[in-house]
């Protein structure tokens, strides 16, 4: 083991080279060679071709429409997994556990599932979409139904971000501020939410990246609508169904940008706010 | 609740008065009610729409049956490789101490910031018309593309994380004083990981099966695009139920869409048992994908 | 400002956590309650603070019933034993929260907040750290700033929870002079609550002991530690030996042999405690004498444990560490000073 020189500390636990490099191996295998591939492949059209590709009208307005919603959806996740985060972990009432496991639903349900159901209840003659329909308000088929569907799926990541600082919070804190002569208004906008920050902004860019990459839930209730209510992921399937794999890769490569940006963005939050108020999210 | 006097009067200065806790209680409880249990009950309800019959003859058409019987398959071959892989990286991660862990650790995560589409648009890529493995193995009669390996495939990438990222930060805190323990006492390597380490993380173990399993049965996006959707032959549970609903075929698409919400939801009371009753044997992140 | 306690009462869900406790502390004083866990000190604390509400009686800042006064109306000041700083404001912004939510009409000008709580920040010697975070910070330096920023409104009382609980044994003993000396320039009412005796001994002006719910004894730290009310306070306060005797005739046995000292008019089977310092060495057959069980060094004295008589009897007493009778076997003692207790 000469050759790793300082590369791992020395320990007397067998199976170092094993597991290291199965886990090398299958990762390469598995992730990412076929990203290169993805990446060579968008590169194969060239740096003019690529652009010509990227900024192509139907492909902005499909981005737009998928990070307009996304952001949307995101912005509302934070404001609701905020306030279910703080009534699951703050108060007791009755079915409190049940409605906790249920936060986690947007994880277990497939999306298709969750897709056509949200269609059925969307929809003008839908549950709910027969009370809005007659308000000349459509949900289903336009970029109000693809937010709702981003919202379902969103959900879950603000809520678990947010819980865990929740619940470690100590109620001195809030003891301090009140005998400091703060009102329960003012120690919960100026001491709890802002210590609750980091979360909330990790939550909002894991709802954010989700939702922008969702493609199951959302194609049911969206409609489809070109420069309307057509989303990235989307347009992605439809440019393999021309066998435009060299357009498929470039949307794939955009996308796959922004998300790797998003989770640099999330991993810095963490840092900033572990090395500032010492904890994380 | 036992009557105090003084403390109803008023309300103890870390906490909001009672209308304030039951407004946002009800504020909370009707958004997850809109949102989350809405959606479930509608797929209920409309797959057993035109009676209980009509839902148990859907579920018995031939395209069901092998929808049902490719999606164990897969999840039979994806979820093992993916818990064996799962242990190996949490071995390394965990118990050494190496340049680049963090990073690693960071890859690991990678799948889930992609999206579905994407994951499986990469194997189309890699194995598709215009690529050089695809013809290659073709011509020695191995299909990958359109058939059931490129399927696992996609259902490998997407489920990746969920054993790693369960049983990476639960033996980063076991630590490694039962193992050095173990092996001071003459054990062999193996015998140490069969006897000492995997008792200790089963609990943990099982829960990123929980998880992971449940996104190889119900994955959509990733094993559209690599499937073909070619009937009866690679057509999952997932994209049975879109090929009903895109047919019209209502009641049978809700049907089976009702399987795979019951399988939600055994997999949420499950993995809500686990957390009541192993939750220190848990990793501590609340957070699960 | 004067405090008075008057008859409170608390229950915890029915579960009693102080029975009847009246104190009154004078404007001023710096006093500790004193207690083992759960012996109830920390409620009484809350309680004057107005943390929590008394199931009865009522509480008096001065003149004025404060019991039905919110936290916020009380205007204390209030130390936590983990600090309980805001961890995403700086030094000076936690030291200037309890000014700036003032409403508008009382507020004093930003200028002259950031004055004032750089001013305290000086008192607490943390020139200099107002920018930083308090995780930036050390448990004394955290500790420093929960004061500054409790002083800084200007509190009727100042109320600290083991405000040195959390931190080790060499801060601890310089944080203990140095509140100390805060005090006594700053002249606030001062309650603290602490289980460590040494803290209160040393630091406090009046000790009020606190057990199961209960004030056992209010003094002075030398009328306590000198006369303790109760064979709790002996035996929490400072070193005690413990022996179960019999008074006959006015004279004090332990099994069959009277032991030198004479006691009052009271009859039957009692307690003695004694210090195990405060001992004479004498010969002969009136005292107390056994056989030396174990003998070990602490420091500048050498701590005996003699086994008195058959009953299985043990007692510890101290002698100066090269004392001679420390090589004996056996050892012969008469307290200095004692107290009875019935049994």
């Amino acid at each position: 083991m000469k050759g790793f020189g300082r590369f791992r500390q020395p320990s007397v636990i067998p199976g170092f080279g094993l597991t290291l490099g199965f886990t090398i191996t299958y990762f390469s295998l598995i992730i990412l060679v076929p990203i290169t591939a993805l990446v060579l492949r968008s590169t194969g059209l060239g740096w003019n071709g690529f652009w010509a590709a990227a900024l192509d009208p139907r492909v902005l307005a499909s981005l737009r429409t998928s990070f307009l919603t996304a952001l949307i959806a995101a912005g509302i996740n934070v404001v609701f997994g905020t306030l279910i985060a703080w009534v699951l972990v703050r108060y007791r009432f009755p079915g409190r556990r049940i409605f906790d496991a249920m936060v986690d639903l947007p994880f277990a349900l497939p999306t298709a599932v969750a897709g056509i159901a949200l269609t059925a209840i969307y929809a003008p003659n839908g549950f709910v979409g027969q009370w809005v329909a007659p308000l000349g308000l459509r949900i289903a088929y336009t970029p109000i139904g693809i937010t709702i569907a981003m919202i379902f799926i969103g959900l879950p990541f603000v809520v678990r971000t947010i819980q865990p600082i929740l619940e470690e919070a100590s109620k001195e804190v809030e003891e301090a501020s009140a005998t400091l002569g703060a009102s329960r208004l003012q120690t919960i906008s100026r001491v709890l939410l802002p210590s609750l920050t980091p979360a909330i902004l990790t939550g909002f860019a894991l709802a954010f990246a989700r939702a922008v990459g969702e493609y199951g839930s959302v194609i049911f209730i969206a409609g489809n609508i070109p420069f309307v209510s057509e989303i990235a992921p989307l347009l992605i399937v439809i440019r393999l169904e021309e066998f435009n794999y060299a357009g498929a890769a470039v949307i794939a490569t955009v996308m796959l940008a922004i998300s790797f940006l998003m989770l640099f963005v999330i991993n810095l939050i963490q840092a900033w706010s572990r090395r500032r108020y010492g904890y994380g999210s | 609740m036992a009557a105090r006097p003084h403390a109803a009067r008023r309300a103890s200065p870390t906490n909001e008065p009672l209308w304030v806790r039951w407004a946002l209680i009800l504020a909370g409880l009707v958004f997850m009610a809109l949102f989350l249990v809405l959606p479930l009950l509608a797929v209920f309800s409309e797959a057993l729409r035109q009676g209980i019959g009509a839902y148990v003859q859907s579920l018995q058409s031939p395209d069901a049956l092998s929808a049902i019987r490719l999606t164990l398959l897969v999840a039979a071959i994806a979820v093992p490789l993916n818990v064996v892989f799962g242990i190996a990286a949490s071995w390394a991660i965990a118990k050494f101490e190496f340049k680049g862990k963090a990073f690693l650790i960071t890859l690991i995560d990678l799948p889930f910031s992609v999206s579905p589409v994407i994951s499986g648009l990469v194997y189309v890529l890699l194995f598709g018309t215009g690529s050089v493995l695809g013809p290659w193995l073709k011509s020695y009669g191995i299909e990958i593309l359109f058939a059931v390996p490129g399927i696992v495939l996609a259902t490998i990438f997407v489920t990746f994380p969920f054993v790693a990222r369960e049983l990476i930060p639960l033996m980063q805190d076991q630590g490694t004083g039962d193992e050095e323990a173990a092996l001071s006492l003459g054990a062999s390597g193996w015998q140490t990981f069969w006897r000492v380490t995997l008792p200790n993380i089963k609990w943990g173990l099982l829960y990123g099966v929980l998880l992971c399993n449940a996104r190889a049965m119900g994955e959509f996006g990733a094993v559209a695009v690599v499937s073909g959707k070619i009937r009866g032959q690679t057509t999952t549970m997932p994209l049975q139920v879109e090929m009903f609903y895109n047919e019209y075929q209502g009641t049978a698409a809700f049907a089976l869409a009702s399987l795979l919400a019951l399988l939600a939801l055994v997999t949420l009371v499950l993995k809500s048992a686990l957390e009541w009753r192993f939750g220190d044997e848990l990793a501590a992140t609340g957070r699960g994908h | 400002m004067e405090v008075r306690v008057q008859n409170v009462r608390k229950e915890f869900d029915r579960f009693p956590a102080l029975h009847d406790v009246s104190l009154d502390i004078v404007s001023g004083e710096l006093i500790a309650l004193l207690g083992p866990s759960g012996s109830g000190k920390t409620t009484l604390l809350r309680l004057i603070a107005g943390l929590e509400r008394p199931t009865a009686g009522r509480i008096f800042f001065g003149d004025e019933d404060a019991s039905e006064k919110s936290v916020q109306e009380r205007n204390i000041g209030f130390v936590f034993q983990h600090y309980a700083l805001f961890r995403h404001m700086t030094i000076l912004e936690n030291v200037s929260f309890g000014l700036k939510v003032r409403p508008r009409s009382t507020r004093p000008p930003a200028g002259e907040i950031r004055r004032r709580a750089l001013e305290l920040l000086d008192l607490v010697q943390l020139s200099g750290l107002e920018r930083r975070y308090p995780n930036q910070l050390s448990g004394g330096q955290r500790q420093r700033v929960a004061l500054a920023r409790a002083l800084a409104i200007e509190p009727r009382v100042l109320l600290l929870d083991e405000p040195f609980g959390a931190l080790d044994a060499q801060v601890r003993r310089e944080l203990r002079k140095w509140l100390r000396e805060i005090h006594e320039r700053t002249g606030h009412t001062t309650i603290f609550v602490t289980h460590d005796q040494e803290e209160a001994l040393e630091l406090a002006d009046r000790l009020c002991v606190m057990s199961q719910g209960r004030i056992e004894q209010v003094g002075t730290p030398d009328s306590v530690y000198d006369s303790p009310t109760s064979p709790f306070v002996f035996g929490f306060i400072g070193e005690s030996s413990e022996l179960a005797v019999n008074v006959e005739r006015g004279d004090i046995w332990l099994g069959d042999r009277p032991i030198g000292i004479a006691a009052g008019d009271n009859q039957g089977p009692a307690r003695l405690f004694f210090r195990p310092h405060d001992i004479e060495l004498v010969e002969g057959d009136a005292a107390l004498a056994g056989v030396v069980a174990s003998s070990r060094r602490v420091g500048g004295t050498r701590r005996v444990e003699l086994e008195l008589g058959g009953a299985g009897h043990r007692v510890e007493i101290d002698l100066p560490f090269d004392h001679p009778a420390g090589e004996r076997s056996r050892i012969a003692f008469r307290p200095k000073r004692w107290q009875l207790f019935p049994a």
